[in-house]
């Protein structure tokens, strides 16, 4: 791509360029391992992203505990712990995915990503209840809780952080969804092979961070007591 | 030489390649660039302008402060003028200044690399930069912002205007400072030419890497505080309000535990460039290559445990204020131990000052005079009297703006050469860097003293005992902007003329002087080899391997 409006300055390279290698790397070996870099290093900022809002759920959780248990019950931890289940399914498709790509299988890796992009689909669709649900009964954030016959005060904070925390879980699952949805027309237009399988193995590390962040979510919403 | 023959010729035989600024044409083929040197030049005017929309402002807010009462605005204006000088400097200038525009130019470059590790990303990173920026610049026309820079609440949680989308334009522009960060760290670890440990390295990208672990540390923890903030004012979620069961003060600490650190974003990049400019220009070895180069570590590690320096009196306890003040004690010594080693190396070097030593030495200068006044701050009890006084905006003025701006021009007037291949006009480039250091300490020496007296900081009026300080002030802040303008004036006359600059003016060993001035698109027509150490100013360059064998210290 930058090769276009660029002098390539070295003509007398000996060896084929591989498909997927970019001008500035000297090999695919350097390509990918700077890209793995990248990609942790991203992930520490989700972390301390993430990590802003878990501090601020326990500080405000230790300040106000009984209208934190209180609201919690409002939950059906049995979506919760649903929607659990199908987010580390999700994690072991990628997984196969990540394996298939690098075996340079690629109606395998086809059929993996589009069942993680399935399950991630379903995630959001159970969440879609969850949410309308609340909605109807007039749990939400801040100012706009309206949900009558509380008999523990200041529940609204709960769901100030339920809807911020899953919230911004359910946009990184989205946007996890565009990912695989590209990693599958890449992968249909042959793409990818056990020489360059980078990007899958990228999404994958992403695609378990958010599945991770869930597992902390799932107790620290659905099952406090 | 013959080191010195080879160079020459490197340097002379890019007529093969056009050089990077003639190798396409069109505004276009700039926007859409994905070569780093652009990239860096692109940031370069973008902070330049804002620069200039952040000094004006500070111009108009002296000039208001010129005496007391009104002068030329009212209250209102003045509180959403210094709000936007202080968001305009602090995340359009001084943070992306150092690392996205002469760190993008120059890091590739010093490690012998065609490019960093993620074009893509530092394009986006770049465009990501300009959205935020107008995005900031748009609460001009949304009523503006009257909180400060810092945003604390319950003000800015209840406080009109434009506060939401200047807190999410700095939100959007932390993702710019993320994306450079991580593209650094990538390009530090895997990029650097065949020949170059860890300890070849350049003490300019140790300063960079030491940089680039704040920015991702501790930027999402900002971008999470300002959408908390976002949150708060949107939704009254109540995290921050005391009204329905929050804490203020827990802002605060969320904002410093980035906004501190942040600081180090400000200041390591800023001892990057006089790392590199001291021994070129004293052509001695650096002295303490590993104290430097260990030492910005050490500050940007524990740059993140002195955060609740900023809030000694906003409720804490003295417990937890000894050990913040400790810390804050603690990490001066890192920074002394960069300066006492930069002087060293100075010490029986042959000195040559031109622009970029004189403003390395104007730098040694001020940044000692910022560091030891932070020692006030950081003891408990002196801090409870100066504390939002006038010594604070002087010492933060010290490191952050003087400090920072006067090392961003020793890097632009050292790398100007290979960025534009120009020589610009020593002389004058001489006085603009004497007018800038005079300016500087006439505008705020006299802060210290009025500070320290009870001047309260971002008060509109004032007693009238303070009013001699103030006129000082103002007066010393019209020839700090004359001498930055005539040092921009210096260096944009330079470009009117024949691409006139050699590979290597001012004999430096790095390997970017090994590279055509201005270098082809991909830095170098064969990739360099490291086979003498960055800073080696012996008359027989001793190589690497042979000195690692040795085991003899630069």
């Amino acid at each position: 791509m930058s090769q276009a409006t660029s002098v390539p300055s070295h003509e007398h390279h000996e060896h084929a360029h591989p498909p997927g290698l970019q001008h500035h790397f000297t090999d695919m070996k350097q390509q990918f391992e700077a890209s793995k870099i990248g990609m942790w290093l991203f992930l520490v900022t989700e972390v301390l992203l993430f990590g802003g809002l878990f501090v601020g759920y326990g500080i405000m959780h230790s300040k106000h505990p009984e209208a934190f248990i209180a609201a919690h019950s409002h939950l059906d931890w049995r979506l919760g712990a649903l929607n659990t289940i199908i987010l580390l399914v999700s994690s072991f498709t990628m997984v196969m995915g990540v394996w298939a790509a690098q075996t340079g299988q690629k109606q395998k890796l086809i059929g993996y990503l589009t069942t993680t992009f399935v399950l991630a689909g379903a995630f959001m669709v159970v969440k879609y209840f969850e949410y309308s649900h609340k909605f109807h009964e007039g749990l939400l954030p801040g100012k706009f809780y309206a949900h009558q016959g509380d008999t523990v005060p200041g529940q609204f904070m709960f769901f100030s952080f339920y809807f911020m925390m899953t919230g911004l879980h359910g946009i990184h699952v989205l946007l996890g969804m565009v990912a695989i949805a590209w990693l599958i027309y890449r992968a249909s237009k042959g793409h990818f092979s056990s020489q360059y399988y980078g990007p899958v193995d990228m999404v994958g590390l992403y695609w378990h961070l958010v599945d991770l962040i869930w597992i902390y979510l799932f107790p620290l919403m659905y099952l406090l007591s | 030489m013959a080191q010195e023959n080879v160079l020459q010729a490197n340097g002379h035989s890019a007529g093969a390649h056009l050089d990077y600024l003639d190798s396409s044409k069109g505004l276009w083929s700039w926007m859409s660039t994905v070569d780093h040197k652009r990239i860096g030049l692109m940031y370069l005017w973008s902070v330049v302008l804002f620069m200039i929309v952040g000094g004006l402002l500070a111009l108009l807010i002296r000039m208001e402060l010129l005496t007391p009462g009104p002068t030329i605005m009212d209250a209102e204006t003045y509180n959403r003028a210094f709000t936007l000088h202080g968001a305009v400097m602090v995340f359009l200038v001084i943070i992306p200044g150092i690392p996205a525009a002469l760190g993008n130019f120059a890091l590739p470059l010093l490690l012998g690399a065609k490019d960093v590790a993620f074009p893509r990303l530092n394009l986006t990173s770049y465009w990501i930069y300009v959205f935020g920026a107008l995005m900031a610049l748009s609460t001009l026309v949304l009523g503006g912002v009257d909180t400060g820079w810092t945003f604390y609440t319950p003000y800015s949680s209840t406080t009109g205007g434009g506060v939401s989308m200047m807190v999410l334009a700095a939100f959007v522009l932390g993702f710019s400072s993320i994306f450079t960060g991580v593209n650094f760290i990538a390009t530090i670890h895997k990029m650097r030419a065949p020949g170059m440990g860890w300890f070849e390295l350049p003490l300019f990208a140790w300063g960079m890497y030491a940089t680039a672990l704040i920015q991702i540390l501790a930027t999402p923890v900002l971008g999470i505080t300002l959408l908390l903030l976002v949150m708060e004012r949107v939704l009254s979620v109540g995290i921050f309000d005391p009204n329905l069961g929050g804490d203020p003060v827990l802002f605060q600490h969320f904002f410093w535990f980035y906004s501190h650190p942040a600081v180090y974003i400000m200041i390591l990049p800023a001892m990057a460039i006089i790392s590199e400019v001291i021994p070129v220009f004293s052509k001695k070895t650096i002295f303490g290559y590993k104290a430097i180069a260990f030492s910005s570590v050490a500050i940007a590690l524990l740059g993140f445990l002195v955060w609740a320096h900023h809030m000694f009196t906003a409720g804490m306890s003295l417990f937890a204020g000894a050990i913040f003040s400790f810390i804050t004690f603690f990490i001066a010594v890192p920074s002394a131990i960069k300066v006492f080693n930069w002087i060293a190396t100075m010490w029986r070097g042959s000195i040559s000052m031109k622009a970029p030593m004189i403003h390395a030495v104007n730098f040694l200068l001020i940044f000692t005079i910022g560091g030891l006044t932070g020692l006030f701050l950081a003891a408990l009890s002196t801090d409870v009297h100066l504390h939002d006084t006038y010594f604070v905006v002087a010492h933060f003025h010290y490191v952050m703006a003087g400090s920072n701006l006067i090392a961003l021009l020793a890097g632009l007037h050292y790398w100007w050469p290979k960025m534009f291949g120009r020589m610009y006009n020593e002389k004058l480039a001489a006085i603009a860097a004497a007018l800038i250091f005079i300016g500087f300490n006439a505008t705020f020496l006299p802060q210290f003293l009025m500070g320290s007296r009870g001047m309260p900081r971002r008060y509109y009026n004032y007693l009238e005992q303070f009013q001699t300080m103030h006129v000082l002030s103002t007066i010393g802040s019209w020839i700090l902007a004359v001498g930055l303008f005539l040092c921009l004036g210096v260096l944009l006359a330079s470009l009117r003329g024949k691409k006139n600059a050699s590979a290597n003016p001012w004999g430096g060993k790095t390997l970017e002087w090994q590279a055509a001035s201005p270098p082809i698109t991909h830095n170098f027509e064969d990739t360099p080899v490291m086979i003498h150490g960055p800073y080696d100013y012996r008359p027989q360059p001793v190589p690497v391997a042979v000195e690692r064998e040795q085991g003899v210290s630069h």
